[in-house]
């Protein structure tokens, strides 16, 4: 009886070893699968529809005191967009930089820095999530988003703000990011032009870069050139809303 | 999470089953010196508890191997809201020693240890948790992400059903909760456990108290934990709860406790294996498959 144990064991390894190897490559197979992308995205509307169902739209983000900020606040993405065009407004200190506002808006505008500079300006020491799993605190002043809106006076038609921004991947594509309406009069929703009491480095998206807190790192677009009001996300780049969206990360980032 | 449906009233009793059951043929002929033995069989786990087990072994898994997915994008872990860099209570780092080979290196609260081939670098590749561990295998975090946050919705639903379920078929208070006799027992079954004595005849038809404690720990404190660290570290919750965050001391708190609780379910899982072969393999699974668990006993 003891060799057929001893088969009988070496049989169960040998399944479970195989079985094993072909979940994980069932796994895989599966990733790349078009109905389980499908499924995964009806997912994130469900996380998205609870998450904004437990969560008053006045929630803020927790502020913490000053002796909570980071030492080093690391400069995730790209640390510099690299181009002849963006070399030359940084050498000049962005005084001929604008950021534009317009596509579904009554009064397109173009802001110089000073301009934003002399609105009335909001700071917030916030904890930024990365979505690696990393966090650092850091203390952001900028323009709130809701007030630039009040200025251009979006259409009723606009369902979307898309952020187009200087910096390039190593292929050339360009990043960008997205809100939906509602957030962007969020009062912690800002286009922040100095971290830590200081006017934004390059590395950490001079002249401005946006703040969503509530959402996680890849949200918060560096280097932003201009605000577009749009009806549909559909068309632009990927299509699905941002840089990291259009590679698989989830356009509702709230988790 | 399995059960026994103690039922007495739906047991039903076979005298000489044929072979395929895993006691030998015993009848009238069998001589008075052996004593001979019956199977009974017990209608354990109820349909509900069965399905409820399945999808919930599918989900630990899956949630378990893209946790690591996840974890491998950052792979250190701290207290507090902040992941300082040198304030590490443990990380898993590739090092490049002299010759230009590379080690894995695993701090854990300041003490170095060589976890090559396994944590830090393992087939040529620069990662903490090894290919074999995650999901995706490759380096994928959006993915490992989608996979992570279907499960948990899978996890968590499947778990608030399993509750209500327990409570109102009164599984929970029947045959989960330990009553006062079973407390008593707790000396008596950790003697039992530690020599490998395995409850037989009528006591099998029931949990011991120590497989009573851990699926209630697992129930009420382990499972909850997991899910409400993992909330924890959404931004946006954050912003509804913020009391969650000082629970759990920070987002980064939180991160550190959700990954000691998914190793705590990993020594659940291999103990609840370990237990599952050692006391009758094919009973315990033929009883979470089909429901009837059979038990030998000598006849009077």
């Amino acid at each position: 009886m003891k060799p057929r144990a001893i088969s009988r064991r070496q049989m169960l390894k040998g399944a479970a070893g195989a079985a094993g190897l072909a979940v994980l490559s069932g796994c895989d197979n599966l990733s790349r699968s078009d109905w389980l992308r499908n499924l995964f995205g009806h997912t994130e509307m469900l996380t998205e529809r609870v998450q904004r169902l437990v969560t008053p739209s006045h929630a803020l983000a927790q502020e913490y005191p000053e002796s909570e900020i980071s030492a080093v606040f690391p400069a995730n993405g790209n640390s510099d967009p690299g181009t002849a065009d963006y070399a030359r407004m940084a050498e000049q200190h962005f005084a001929d930089w604008r950021l534009t506002i317009d596509g579904l808006v009554g009064k397109p505008t173009a802001f110089s820095l000073d301009a934003l500079r002399a609105m009335p300006s909001r700071t917030q020491i916030t904890r930024h999530d990365c979505v690696e799993g990393w966090s650092a605190i850091g203390k952001w002043t900028g323009v709130p988003v809701g007030d630039l809106m009040h200025r251009v006076e979006p259409l009723p038609e606009a369902s979307y703000a898309v952020f187009y921004c200087a910096d390039l991947d190593d292929q050339g594509t360009a990043y960008y990011e997205s809100m939906g309406r509602a957030d962007l009069y969020h009062p912690q929703t800002i286009l922040a032009y100095e971290l830590n009491g200081t006017s934004l480095d390059v590395a950490h998206g001079a002249p401005l870069r946006l703040r969503f807190e509530r959402q996680l790192g890849y949200k918060h677009a560096k280097y932003v050139m201009r605000i577009e009001l749009v009806r549909s996300l559909a068309g632009i780049g990927g299509g699905k809303g941002g840089y990291w969206e259009d590679q698989g990360y989830e356009w509702y980032a709230g988790i | 999470m399995e059960t026994s449906g103690v039922h007495p009233d739906e047991s039903v009793r076979v005298e000489g089953l044929p072979s395929s059951a895993n006691s030998p043929p015993s009848g009238p002929t069998t001589s008075d010196s052996v004593p001979p033995e019956t199977l009974t069989w017990t209608y354990r786990h109820a349909l509900p508890v069965r399905v409820g087990h399945w999808i919930n072994a599918i989900s630990l898994i899956i949630l378990i191997m893209s946790g690591l997915q996840i974890f491998n994008a950052h792979p250190a872990l701290y207290w507090g809201n902040r992941s300082d860099h040198n304030e590490a209570l443990l990380s898993i780092r590739p090092v490049r020693i002299e010759g230009g080979n590379i080690k894995g290196i695993t701090t854990i609260l300041g003490h170095p240890f060589d976890t090559t081939g396994i944590l830090g670098y393992s087939d040529q590749t620069v990662r903490a948790f090894p290919a074999w561990a995650t999901i995706p295998g490759p380096r994928w975090l959006a993915m490992g992400r989608q996979w992570h946050l279907f499960f948990a919705w899978i996890f968590v639903l499947t778990g608030l059903l399993f509750v209500s379920y327990s409570v109102a078929s009164r599984h929970l208070s029947r045959d989960l909760l330990p009553s006062r006799w079973d407390m008593r027992g707790i000396g008596r079954a950790i003697q039992d456990h530690f020599f490998f004595r395995h409850a037989a005849g009528e006591a099998a038809r029931r949990y011991n108290v120590l497989q009573k404690l851990a699926y209630i720990a697992v129930l009420f404190g382990l499972a909850p934990l997991i899910v409400l660290t993992g909330l924890s570290m959404s931004p946006t919750i954050d912003a509804a709860f913020p009391s969650l965050l000082h629970l759990f001391g920070g987002r980064q708190g939180a991160r550190t406790i959700h990954f000691i609780a998914c190793f705590t379910f990993v020594g659940f899982i291999v103990i609840h294996v370990f237990q599952v072969i050692i006391t009758g393999c094919f009973n315990n699974l033929r009883s979470m498959i089909t429901g009837w668990f059979a038990i030998k006993e000598a006849r009077q």
